[in-house]
């Protein structure tokens, strides 16, 4: 008996459920109707990711080519490719090994610590923002160029150095406008 | 042969017979819109929105998409029972419509038994689902109509009980003459002295016409689409608008039985009847996109244990009580 007046009392339920969807029916839409209409909060959303420039060098990334993002990706979806140490000339191999023979310590040449190249495959990429959590530097960032269309996949294979110069270019003539 | 033909009341019927063909096609596109708009408000989303003015040709659009697919028959199935079913569907929902008073004048056949007729017809659609399912040779189309007959023979029985419960107060079967004895105001509806069997048709009209939350021939996380799981285009369409025309009559003969049909305070006429069927539609569609769906056993837990003692109860009371007074 018990069980049946909690059903009846559970009865309640339905009249509560009709109220919130027809709450609901009466508020206006939350959606965005994309061409006519676009979002305001773009910086909370994700685009392909880019590379951050440094502080006083727009750019030049502040890449340090740790790797750290290429083995973290998930999808493998980023390529660092990084310098080569430069190579000694005749002359410096002659005076670094008489330097050598010396007993002194040599150093020699190391290959410099930023990216020869940054490749980013977005066909591939999930968003997940993991290369950006890893990067000891913090140099990659999510961008906020949301609508980005191509037509076909190579398209979407970006080189963001040069995207970084671009981007650079782009906001350095806006501020010469703007002066 | 001819003079039979040519009597008005034939006349009467097959204008009819055309006029609600008119009546179920412009009504599916106006509730195919309404369901696709309200699921989309209630969801805080516009619905259809790009296809004229806020999404009005939409239905349209759909119709021309039906009707310009192909049509097809799986391997192995039952070619006969398959097409058939369909046409089944749809075309014993328009005697449905005859004895519905829609205005005081705006009845196709006023007959004494109306509500009877419309009892028998309404039972043929299990069957076009029973042909659909079988035909198909689909499991989940045989397990839709294995759901679709266990359910109908369970909710007809609170039904016919409800409507009785009715017809025991206002003395009569037929649909005209129970409008003509309620008055304008809703006090002087059935409504107001039946409003337990007025729950109860409710609830097993939403049943019979395999509405959600009782949508389990059809359920779609289960049965992929149930009976029509097979169909495509326009044969997918007529089970389509059978469904909407089924929603319709059961509607409009609630309107008819306890809301005082084309009755009102004022102005009288069809546009009350259409008024309060449109209410309850909405009321069918809110009804949909609030709920989820019950199980099986408690889709039959709610028949035999609820309804259908509640639905006698009302009947031996009213029996009872019109025996008294």
């Amino acid at each position: 008996m018990r069980k049946y007046i909690q059903q009846l009392k559970d009865l309640k339920s339905l009249i509560v459920g009709l109220f919130i969807t027809g709450d609901n029916l009466r508020k206006s839409t939350v959606t965005v109707h994309y061409p006519r209409q676009e979002v305001h909060n773009l910086a909370s959303f994700r685009g392909p990711i880019e590379l951050l420039p440094k502080p006083k060098n727009p750019t030049q990334p502040r890449c340090i080519t740790c790797m750290m993002c290429v083995s973290t990706c998930p999808s493998g979806c980023i390529t660092v490719v990084k310098h080569k140490a430069p190579k000694p000339s005749a002359e410096e191999k002659q005076a670094m090994a008489e330097a050598e023979a010396r007993g002194e310590k040599v150093a020699k040449p190391k290959a410099p610590k930023t990216p020869k190249q940054f490749l980013y495959d977005y066909s591939l990429c999930s968003l997940c923002g993991l290369c950006s959590e890893v990067c000891p530097v913090n140099s990659i960032g999510f961008s906020s160029d949301v609508y980005m269309v191509c037509r076909r996949r190579s398209e979407l294979k970006l080189d963001l150095l040069a995207r970084l110069k671009a981007k650079a270019d782009r906001e350095g003539r806006t501020v010469d406008e703007v002066a | 042969m001819l003079d039979v033909i040519l009597s008005p009341q034939f006349m009467r019927i097959v204008l009819a017979a055309v006029a609600v063909m008119a009546f179920i096609a412009a009504n599916g596109l106006v509730l195919v819109y309404m369901e696709r708009k309200i699921a989309g408000h209630i969801q805080r989303r516009p619905g259809p929105f790009e296809v004229g003015w806020h999404g009005l040709l939409q239905p349209i659009v759909d119709a021309g998409k039906l009707i310009g697919k192909q049509l097809f028959t799986p391997d192995g199935a039952d070619g006969l029972l398959y097409w058939l079913a369909p046409v089944v569907s749809f075309v014993w929902v328009l005697p449905l419509f005859i004895p519905i008073p829609f205005g005081p004048q705006l009845t196709a056949f006023e007959m004494d038994l109306g509500i009877v007729l419309i009892l028998a017809f309404s039972g043929t659609n299990l069957l076009a689902l029973c042909m659909a399912g079988w035909g198909s040779n689909n499991k989940w189309s045989l397990l839709g109509a294995a759901r679709a007959v266990a359910q109908s023979v369970a909710y007809e029985i609170p039904l016919l009980l409800a409507i009785l419960a009715v017809a025991f107060t206002s003395g009569t079967l037929d649909l005209s003459n129970t409008v003509k004895l309620q008055g304008g105001w809703p006090w002087q509806w059935n409504i107001a002295l039946q409003p337990l069997a007025f729950l109860i048709y409710f609830i097993c009209a939403l049943a019979e016409t395999n509405r959600a939350p009782f949508d389990l021939p059809e359920a779609e996380s289960e049965l992929t689409a149930g009976f029509h799981t097979e169909y495509s285009g326009m044969a997918f369409g007529l089970f389509f608008l059978a469904e909407y025309a089924n929603m319709i009559v059961v509607c409009a003969v609630a309107t008819a039985l306890f809301l005082g049909g084309w009755q009102g305070p004022v102005f009288s006429g069809v546009w009350w009847f259409l008024a309060k069927m449109y209410a309850l539609l909405f009321l069918m569609i809110w009804l949909r996109w609030t709920y989820p769906r019950v199980r099986f056993d408690q889709l039959l837990n709610i028949n035999w244990k609820w309804l259908l003692p509640l639905s006698l109860a009302n009947l031996m009371l009213t029996a009872l009580l019109t025996k008294v007074f």
